[in-house]
């Protein structure tokens, strides 16, 4: 490669290898609209509680689907069945056409394409903030750790933590360390991303700085599973919002028809004890 | 004094004996026992069984009968003499490593479960989930009951003793046959062990120090 490629890379044109990196199609946003992830017919049982009823949903590529509800009705057991960390009773998922393996590597592997953002942050606590974010492009990626440190680094500084990356997760805020595990979870370049309530545990001034990251996130064409309690990030950012309650998806439908115009009963009920409070 | 002094060379080989048992049975006894311990939480059934097995049935056996075993039961199963000492540093590596999996298990433990799942979440199979993510903070969690397991194994080398090993365990014996007190051969002996082990003391609270992980 010609110096002046290196300090200059505009004027580099047409064949010259510098184009690699002038790739107009996002691959996220590339095959927008097809399905990407597919629950059928699932059905989970704990004991004799019956926590997921007959559940259907299709989340398609670079769609962004928040799932609201009541405690207990199943929203964070259906989030979390979609990477397995939830087994199922019986139905099928499917991410990107292949069904969810049992156990084992393939599973791993398909894990790795799944990002997934906890509650509880669930940064590894003996790691600093950079390792967090490189463990999984070393380890599962096989990525050289200059090239994970590099890429890890843009990821901090886009979600505002590249001053605390030789922090421990401990000496950080809950949103610091929520934006931590975003970067976490993006630094895999997961085809989906899976949110389970991800500003439940924080402190309100620090719900806006992790919101803020997620709706950036879906503006970029992410494809998003969010199970939260923040209507204004459903109206403002969702594509779709799904209704669960008792286990059961109720209404599946857009923000506007959703808080607008609910249909069932339930909706209007859980709808209605949000507004007065 | 000269109890000590007169009988240098007995006092050396035999504690130089005890180190070298105690130094393999160590090394052998938390690579093992740590294999054992990440089998007791594995996902899969049967290396959860062979792992509880294990255990059970090598904890439950006194370690002299173990040594038995070892010292008299091995040379009649035809494999190749490997020597007391050998034998000596299976039988006490194979007892401690229960010890060292059941302490580990009870750290592993202490790991919250969301590490786990954070480690699954972005694609680590079990074996580098325990590795790199819950084996480094348990093994934080359980320093201290860990230096009890190899203090007690540092003890039990003189078990080997009986068994034509000539570890410390074997001072008293030489010496009495060299006409000192053995009362005082054996004070000397304990007072040895007493420094040893507050050698691993000083080491226990070096790693306390060095691996406390903040929460």
């Amino acid at each position: 490669m010609a110096p002046t490629d290196e300090t200059n890379p505009s004027a580099s044109t047409g064949s010259t290898p510098i184009s690699r990196y002038e790739t107009t199609s996002n691959p996220i946003v590339a095959g927008r609209g097809e399905p990407l992830v597919v629950v059928e017919n699932v059905e989970k049982h704990y004991g004799d509680f019956h926590a997921l009823k007959n559940i259907n949903l299709t989340v398609n590529k670079g769609e962004v689907v928040v799932v609201i509800g009541p405690s207990g009705s199943g929203k964070s057991t259906l989030c979390r069945t979609i990477n397995r960390l939830e087994t199922i009773s019986s139905g099928e998922i499917r991410i990107d056409g292949t069904k969810l393996p049992s156990e084992g590597k393939k599973l791993a592997a398909l894990r790795a394409d799944v990002g997934m953002v906890f509650q509880s942050f669930n940064l590894f606590a003996h790691k600093t903030i950079l390792e967090n974010v490189t463990l999984g492009p070393m380890k599962v990626r096989r990525q050289k750790k200059a090239d994970a440190e590099k890429a890890a680094k843009v990821l901090l500084e886009r979600v505002g933590i590249e001053q605390q990356s030789a922090k421990l997760p401990a000496q950080l805020s809950g949103g610091q360390q929520q934006r931590v595990a975003i970067a976490r979870a993006l630094a895999m370049k997961p085809k989906v991303m899976l949110f389970d309530e991800p500003t439940s545990a924080l402190d309100p001034e620090m719900i806006t700085e992790v919101l803020d990251v997620m709706t950036q996130l879906a503006a970029e064409g992410m494809t998003m599973i969010v199970v939260t309690h923040e209507m204004g990030f459903a109206r403002k950012a969702a594509d779709r919002v799904v209704f669960m309650a008792d286990g059961e998806i109720v209404e599946d439908t857009t923000p506007e028809e959703f808080f607008d115009h609910p249909k069932s009963t339930r909706a209007k009920d859980f709808l209605s004890k949000l507004l007065t409070h | 004094m000269d109890t000590l002094f007169n009988n240098l060379d007995i006092f050396v080989d035999g504690f130089r004996m005890t180190f070298v048992l105690f130094f393999f049975a160590a090394i052998f006894a938390l690579i093992l026992g740590t294999i054992v311990g990440a089998m007791r939480v594995s996902p899969v059934t049967p290396m959860r069984a062979v792992g509880t097995v294990y255990v059970n049935l090598v904890r439950n056996t006194p370690l002299t009968l173990l040594m038995f075993f070892f010292a008299f039961g091995y040379p009649k199963l035809g494999l190749p003499d490997v020597g007391y000492t050998t034998l000596a540093i299976i039988a006490l590596s194979l007892y401690t490593a229960t010890y060292v999996a059941e302490t580990l298990r009870s750290g592993i433990n202490t790991v919250p479960v969301g590490q786990a799942e954070a480690a699954r979440a972005i694609g680590l199979p079990f074996g580098q989930t325990m590795s790199l993510v819950i084996l480094p903070q348990a093994f934080r969690a359980t320093v201290p009951p860990m230096m009890s397991v190899f203090i007690a194994l540092l003890k039990n080398t003189t078990i080997a003793a009986g068994f034509s090993v000539a570890e410390a365990g074997t001072i008293r014996q030489v010496l009495s046959e060299r006409g000192e007190p053995q009362l005082t051969v054996l004070l000397w002996v304990a007072l040895i062990f007493i420094l040893a082990v507050g050698v691993l003391s000083l080491l226990q609270r070096y790693l306390e120090n060095k691996w406390r992980v903040a929460r």
